[in-house]
């Protein structure tokens, strides 16, 4: 099969460059990142990320023909040929497949990613009804891949000030959680033209969401629930 | 230098480019509705068209509309965009100079002198 | 070489690093993480089924049911103070998760979720007990995302994508902290800590199937070893008997259940030979070694007779549809094969350590010393995966590895703290701590013919041959012969790429190298334990031997040798639960 990698290293002193490599593969049954570490173990200076190789962990996640994906449920099948994987948009290139996260991760910890609960404390569980506990599916099973977040020109525009998708997210997930109390206050945290208003519902997040979670939809409930308030 | 947020606004906006956008979706069509069923072919025509104060007070609440709309979504493509503060500015006080200048030839138009001459 | 001074240094940000992190944390101390992947990207994330507490949610339970269920399914290797007292932390370590947002499934009246797992009886071996806490089939991605979540409150640091290669210790034993690399930027660094704590996980990567996440590579073991320090029951790996041939993702017994059956290369229905009764429903340690057998007499299939075939097709595609749609789902991505045309290729897959760094249930660091087998070793502790408590024994319990890393994990955090008070200074560091660190890594900028990934593919085969659920004193032995020869290769091994930015080659080659002596831990107490008990199973010695083998094996690297220690049968407060035979 063929393919097309993105490769620069930084201590080379060269630009990036697309490489045209051929891999002699039997595709089915192949995921992406089977493919890789086989070029990998051909040609040790390719760099990438991976850890599960089950879709649950996120580490793997490049751009593919375009898209954004997790190379590891990326069946090689699939794909048109020249396979052509580059790293995720919008964040620094370390080297080869491997961004520099921190920027997504900033925005990730910057909603206080963590239930806020002051009440006292039972010596049991607190309670909470399976209909309350259905709020959260489509939420809390997020593994920041930032496929979303990397495929929204939004954020790419604005890494610093928008949370971007899947920050937006997880922010739900806790005003979502009935056990949750900071409310207002994580309301208070997005309410801005900047971390919450730069989305425009283009909706490329839900389009790349390699766990099939809907961002733009929980950023609208986030949206009528600031307009709730508001009115 | 590091970017603070946290300006706690930004709804008000996201609402009043969201209810202009009610306005003119409602508006329009019956404006054009009106325009088209009688069509003039000359000045005096139009005039007519624009005599009931009704019409006039209607055409300028949809500009004004139409601008709020406008000055919304034009801030938010700067603030994508133009990131230097200077610019932002620059570029908004643009926006809202060519608006407010195109929202007050048109109350000229809609009620200036030339009514009064008719 | 740059150096940092916390209090406490925590070695591996899966469940159990995160949660003693916590515990510290939440103190005046400050604490820091090393961990080699961003610590959501832990393989605690891969966990599905639940977290076992007897909270009796759901019918009645008791946690002394659930001790003996432990003790039991670890065919009476578990020492059982220990497993008292997860047994007894279970409810609290659970409502604990719960406060801390972990997002459990409800019943209906709000309570958490449970459901029935394997080995779980109430009554001491009576009825099914539904004893398993879940979110979903998500509980490990769950509560990981949930202990990452408190710490960021807490303000842990981290130090993510950074790899720890040696464990530093004075003259007097003292652990002072870690040499890591910088895998971002190559850099060595030296952290010192009072205390250190090794949550590294498992080391499943050693054999060539694995459930195992691709980061499980032992190096908290290899650490361990390379500080002159024992490891215990190395032996004890599970299996499962269906993974999906050369990908390791499980594939449910239930398939069997709902009449599939296995196939060797002649299209033979071998498990009527092992097991004329039950034969593809026989138990799991029966059919994972019959498929072992075909394997190693040359009757797997595919070009490397490696697998054999689960045969579903027969079932119908409405069935399958309807009862294993998830399993078809897997079988399709993984395998490239939709199981209701074709057989899925499967193998024994590894999938859990019993063994690992003996440690008692504080989380301190236990090894033969001056006085008795089980001094600890100041300064350093381990939970989780890569500890041997024992509570596991010779044999794990669905939804009790969760609970292990949440219960041992608060423990050694709160043991760290009395630590903390009572060596309240530093000691200084031995002349040139870092040294051994930087020869082995210099050693990697050295050319050499051998090819790291190779090695690392053959040692994994030669695992899945010799150490696997198959074992005899010779094919453990020929096992050792191979991995003397792969230790010579990689001597001669060198890297194509010796640039220092996130140069994952050279951390494959540090991962190898801990790969290895996890292999020879496991060959060399697998010989030496002439027993079959729980997931160690010798075929030349069928039974298990309590009079001679009711205890733990600690292997130390000096001569590859091995010495015993009694298993702890008196629990902390009731009575001990006597040795029996195990039927289920």
């Amino acid at each position: 099969m063929k393919f097309r990698l993105y490769r620069y290293s930084p201590e080379s002193g060269e630009k990036p460059f697309m490489q045209d490599v051929e891999l002699d593969i039997e595709p089915a049954g192949k995921m992406l990142l089977d493919a890789l570490l086989a070029i990998k173990a051909q040609d040790e200076t390719l760099s990438l990320r991976r850890s599960c190789r089950e879709g649950v962990c996120g580490s793997d996640a490049v751009n593919v023909n375009g898209k954004n994906r997790l190379a590891c449920i990326t069946p090689l099948s699939e794909l048109k040929e020249p396979i052509e994987v580059r790293p995720l948009p919008g964040l620094p290139v370390i080297r080869d497949l491997i961004v520099d996260m921190e920027p997504f991760y900033k925005q990730y910890r910057s909603i206080k990613p963590w239930l806020i609960n002051d009440e006292p404390e039972p010596e049991v569980e607190r309670l909470q009804s399976p209909a309350d506990r259905a709020l959260l599916d489509g939420a809390y099973e997020c593994i920041l891949c930032a496929c979303c977040t990397t495929s929204c020109p939004s954020f790419w525009w604005n890494p610093d000030t928008f949370v971007g998708p899947a920050g937006l997210l997880q922010a739900y997930r806790f005003i979502a959680d009935s056990r949750d109390e900071a409310t207002a206050a994580r309301l208070d945290n997005l309410e801005d033209p900047y971390r919450l208003y730069r989305c425009r519902g283009i909706m490329n997040c839900v389009d790349a969401c390699p766990k099939g979670l809907n961002p733009t939809a929980a950023i609208g409930r986030i949206k009528s629930l600031l307009v709730k308030r508001r009115v | 230098m590091k970017s603070a947020t946290g300006s706690h606004t930004g709804t008000g906006t996201w609402l009043l480019q969201r209810a202009t956008a009610v306005v003119l979706a409602l508006a329009l069509p019956g404006l054009a509705m009106y325009f088209l069923t009688a069509l003039p072919v000359d000045f005096a025509g139009w005039q007519a068209l624009f005599a009931p104060l009704w019409l006039r007070v209607l055409m300028l609440l949809m500009a004004a509309a139409l601008a709020l709309h406008a000055w919304v979504g034009m801030r938010d493509i700067f603030m994508d965009y133009a990131h230097p503060t200077v610019l932002r500015l620059t570029l908004h006080l643009a926006v809202i100079l060519t608006l407010a200048g195109s929202l007050a030839w048109l109350a000229a138009i809609l009620f200036g002198t030339a009514w009064s001459a008719a | 070489m740059n150096a940092r001074r916390f209090d406490a240094l925590i070695i591996g940000g899966g469940g159990a690093g995160l949660r003693a992190a916590l515990q510290l944390a939440r103190s005046d101390y400050k604490v820091a993480v090393v961990s080699k992947v961003f610590p959501t990207r832990s393989h605690t994330v891969s966990a599905q089924g639940g977290i076992t507490a007897a909270l009796a949610n759901v019918d009645d339970d008791r946690w002394e049911w659930h001790m003996y269920d432990t003790v039991k399914g670890g065919d009476w290797l578990g020492d059982q103070d220990a497993i008292e007292f997860m047994c007894r932390e279970a409810a609290s370590a659970v409502y604990e998760l719960e406060h801390m947002g972990l997002p459990f499934s409800r019943l209906d009246n709000g309570k958490i979720y449970q459901r029935p797992f394997g080995g779980q009886s109430k009554n001491f071996g009576g009825e099914q007990a539904t004893r398993t806490c879940a979110a979903a089939d998500r509980t490990g991605h769950a509560l990981l995302h949930t202990l990452y979540q408190q710490n960021i409150a807490h303000r842990t640091q981290f130090f993510d994508e950074y790899f720890a290669l040696d464990l530093i210790r004075d003259a007097d034993g003292y652990c002072l902290g870690v040499t890591a690399i910088s895998i971002e930027t190559g850099e060595p660094l030296l952290i010192e800590a009072r205390a250190t704590l090794l949550a590294t996980g498992g080391a499943g990567r050693v054999f060539g199937n694995s459930s195992n996440a691709m980061i499980n590579t032992g190096d908290g073991l290899g650490m361990v070893l390379r500080a002159g320090l024992p490891l215990q029951d190395m032996e004890f790996w599970q299996f499962h008997p269906t993974g999906i041939a050369g990908v390791g993702s499980l594939i449910t017994e239930g398939v069997r259940g709902e009449g599939g059956y296995l196939l060797n290369k002649n299209g033979e229905r071998f498990m009527e030979r092992y097991a004329p009764h039950a034969k593809d429903l026989a138990g799991r340690d029966v059919v994972a070694r019959a498929i072992a057998i075909e394997i190693a007499e040359g009757r797997g299939c595919g070009p490397h007779g490696d697998h054999v075939d689960l045969k579903l097709d027969h079932l119908g595609e409405t069935l399958i549809a309807e009862k294993l749609p998830g399993i078809r789902e897997l079988a399709v991505r993984f395998a490239g094969v939709d199981p209701a045309k074709a057989p899925i290729p499967v193998a024994p897959t590894a999938h859990y350590m019993m063994g690992g760094i003996p440690a008692n249930l504080h989380g301190q660091v236990v090894a033969p010393a001056r006085f008795g087998p089980e001094e600890p070793v100041p300064g350093l502790y381990a939970v989780g995966e890569c500890a041997c408590v024992s509570v596991h024994g010779a044999n794990r319990l669905g939804g009790n590895s969760l609970l292990d890393l949440i219960v041992f994990g608060r423990a050694a955090g709160l043991h760290m703290l009395e630590y903390l008070r009572d060596n309240p200074y530093p000691r200084d560091l031995p002349d040139n701590a870092a040294e051994a660190s930087l020869v082995r890594l210099s050693r990697w900028d050295r050319p050499g013919s051998e090819r790291v990934a190779a090695i690392t593919d053959d040692l994994r085969r030669m695992m899945q041959m010799h150490a696997g659920v198959f074992r005899t004193d010779a094919v453990l032995r020929a096992g050792l012969e191979k991995l003397d020869a792969l230790e010579d290769r990689l001597e001669n091994a060198g890297l194509q790429d010796t640039s220092r930015v996130f140069n994952t080659a050279r951390i494959e080659a540090l991962e190898l190298e801990n790969l290895i002596v996890v292999a020879r831990a496991t060959l060399v107490s697998a010989i030496h334990r002439t027993e079959s008990r729980g997931a160690h199973t010798r075929d030349d010695f069928p039974a298990r031997d309590d009079a001679h083998w009711l205890k733990h094996t600690l292997y130390s690297r000096a001569g590859d040798q091995v010495d015993a220690k009694p298993v702890r049968l008196k629990p902390l407060t009731v009575e001990t639960i006597q040795p029996q035979e195990r039927v289920y």
